[in-house]
């Protein structure tokens, strides 16, 4: 009797072995190292602000906060102002994120809610996804030729027959803003979509259950019941969009029109942040640099903001669906 | 996940590794590195190339990354040479430490592209198309294009002006060309790399050459300048336009060259330094048969190089103004007239071994 029945369960090669030297070890290590990897990024982010600060600094203490309102961006006179960039960016990521965020949010709904039957759902899902690895020079590309000759009969038919509407006071002569937060809105579309499946998908389903059980129609679960529950999730997708629309360079510097000027107009053409870095940076002078770089900041600061107010409705939306604190 | 992560990074570190030790291997072979002007890129690049080959110990790189990032890259001194549609203002010679020698090796014309259904062949008059580009003229009937093109249906559709989105030696040229022949223009908007196009819902902006082409070719009823050898390449309709001399003329070698001559090189030498001043421009030529938006395009050269580096670009620009210019005119450049290779033969003499 002396035999301790534990013992052979004790064995070091058993999952419920007491941790060895070196599991302590591995541990802490990964722990030290992840820990390292957090701060890392952390210390990146404030490495680009403070490079891309210091660059900037003499055209913010030149230019001040008459930069952010200011309407000319002239390198030959040495006068910047981004106003028209501020407007461009926030007005097509706007539309972007109505047009891409209902999309999405709508295909999450019907690929989570057994309208289709699994394997289907599964292919679809993947379809959309894929729209995520075409670059964005193609997204221009075909935006050029596809999109806005596709787009000119239309703007044409309500610009002669809506004009009194502001929406519509010019017509479409070639690039504009309603090709580029179309183009813009087919970009967020998959980060979107993706992201409100997994927020839908991780509703328990005993959720679902209980709202049919007290007798809701399929709609009323969805609407009532499924998505106020994946709120927060919708909302950290939709956030997500409205950063990647408020960055995106390539497909808006060939879509968008490039003129600087504020037009409340969907076919007049615009300007961003980001395409105004883009086409000024390979020719621009010193001081145009430096101005290049208080844009860039005006940008970031800009995406920070959505981020900070994206976060804040998420908290809101918890506290009150969710009843989480 | 994890694991594959950080053996994708060890891969990409060693390829790392690998690709600056094969770089090294190969130190004996001079390597001349440039960058700048994007307009000259493909002949350049058809140059270096044939150049390279022909002469297995010298390579030459080129990175079109436009005419003030040349510069820039030349005043920093991380290039060997640069390449500039806008040579370099006497600040810039003062700031480049190592001095310059500023070689004009090939010429471009800048040609207005235009999208208008069914019209084969366009005039515009000397006081017409700065008008279009300074937005006076909106319409395409409007009655001043209309009586230089008798017989042509022009349609009532609005001018969409598309231009460079981008700062440019294109634009310098062309915005130079407009100010010269046009006070309106010059006072509104005025010679610049990127100038402050008018603010309206006509004027629309592409990068680059081709970005302008795209756009011209997919836009009813739009115009836009462009280098001849894009237009030349994409095969679009070109407008010919009224000279000095009250020519009609066409783009092309003969009618480029025929602007070239009237090109008067400064006397006197580049500021600070013994190199005769090459810097001249063409805005508004003479002769008969001059088309009247032209260019030269400059090599950015230092006055001293390593000896190695020295014999390879003597050798490289003597390449480019013999076998280099014949190649100009098929690619839509124009050929440098004897003359003035001869002065760039002379003047090429200044970059010395150290």
């Amino acid at each position: 009797m002396s035999a301790n029945p534990f013992k052979d369960k004790a064995s070091p090669h058993s999952a419920s072995a007491p941790p060895s030297a070196a599991d302590y070890w591995a541990d802490s290590l990964f722990r030290k190292l992840a820990m390292t990897c957090a701060g890392l990024i952390i210390a990146l982010l404030a490495y680009i602000l403070l490079e891309i600060g210091s660059q900037a600094m003499p055209a913010i203490s030149e230019y001040g906060i008459g930069f952010v309102g200011g309407t000319t961006w002239d390198g030959s006179r040495d006068e910047f102002g981004v106003l028209p960039e501020i407007w461009g960016t926030l007005y097509s990521s706007i539309l972007a994120l109505i047009i891409g965020g209902i999309m999405g949010v709508t295909i999450a709904i019907f690929l989570t809610q057994e309208f289709l039957s699994q394997k289907v759902a599964t292919v679809f899902r993947l379809i959309v996804e894929l729209l995520a690895a075409i670059p964005s020079v193609v997204y221009g590309l075909w935006g050029i030729y596809v999109l806005i000759p596709m787009l000119r009969p239309v703007a044409g038919w309500l610009h002669t027959h809506f004009d009194f509407i502001p929406l519509f006071s010019t017509d479409l002569s070639g690039p504009g803003l309603a090709p580029a937060a179309l183009v813009l809105a087919i970009m967020i579309l998959p980060t979107v979509a993706a992201i409100s499946v997994d927020a839908l998908k991780r509703i328990p389903y005993k959720v679902k259950e209980a709202a049919y059980g007290m007798g809701t129609t399929r709609w009323e679960a969805i609407l009532k019941v499924m998505l106020p529950t994946a709120s927060s999730g919708i909302l950290a997708a939709l956030v997500l969009g409205f950063g990647r629309a408020l960055g995106e360079t390539m497909a808006l510097a060939m879509l968008i029109g490039n003129s600087n000027q504020i037009n409340l107009s969907l076919f007049a053409p615009a300007n961003t942040l980001a395409s105004l870095l883009a086409s000024s940076f390979p020719e621009a002078g010193d001081l145009e640099i430096r101005a290049l770089m208080y844009a860039a900041i005006v940008l970031l600061l800009l995406t920070f903001v959505v981020n900070v107010m994206g976060l804040a409705i998420q908290q809101y939306t918890m506290r009150k669906f969710e009843g989480k604190k | 996940m994890r694991s594959k992560t950080l053996q994708q990074t060890l891969v990409a570190g060693l390829c790392l590794v690998l690709g600056t030790l094969s770089t090294a291997g190969f130190a004996e072979e001079v390597r001349l590195q440039g960058s700048g002007a994007s307009f000259p890129f493909p002949i350049y690049s058809k140059w270096f190339r044939d150049f390279s080959e022909k002469h297995d110990d010298i390579r030459v790189d080129y990175q079109a990354k436009g005419s003030g990032a040349g510069i820039r890259d030349y005043i920093n001194e991380v290039v060997d040479f640069a390449g500039s549609d806008a040579a370099m203002n006497d600040e810039e010679i003062k700031d480049a430490k190592r001095g310059v020698v500023l070689l004009p090796v090939t010429a471009g014309e800048v040609v207005l592209t235009y999208n208008l259904d069914g019209v084969k062949s366009l005039k515009l008059p000397r006081d017409v198309y700065p008008d279009i580009f300074s937005g006076k003229i909106s319409k395409w009937n409007d009655p001043r294009i209309a009586k230089a093109n008798p017989g042509v249906k022009l349609p009532d559709s609005d001018i969409t002006v598309v231009v460079r989105s981008d700062s440019s030696g294109t634009t310098y040229v062309f915005t130079g060309h407009l100010s010269e022949i046009n006070d309106t223009f010059k006072q509104e908007v005025g010679q610049g790399k990127a100038p402050q196009w008018p603010k309206s819902n006509r004027f629309v902006k592409s990068p680059k050459n081709d970005g302008i082409t795209a756009t011209v070719k997919q836009t009813p009823g739009s115009i836009g300048y462009i280098e001849y050898g894009y237009a030349k390449l994409t095969k679009m309709p070109v407008a010919m336009l009224e000279n000095k001399s009250g020519n009609f003329v066409s783009p092309g070698p003969e009618s480029g060259s025929a602007a070239l001559a009237s090109a008067e090189f400064p006397a006197g030498n580049l500021p600070g330094s013994e190199v005769p001043d090459l810097r001249a421009w063409v805005f508004d030529p003479a002769g008969a048969k001059a088309w009247p938006i032209a260019s030269f395009t400059w090599l950015l050269i230092p006055q001293e190089m390593p000896k190695e580096k020295a014999e390879a670009m003597h050798k490289l620009v003597e390449y480019s103004i013999t076998e280099g210019q014949k190649i100009a005119d098929s690619m839509g450049y124009i050929p440098l007239p004897e003359n003035v290779v001869e002065t760039v033969r002379d003047v090429a003499k200044h970059v010395k071994a150290k």
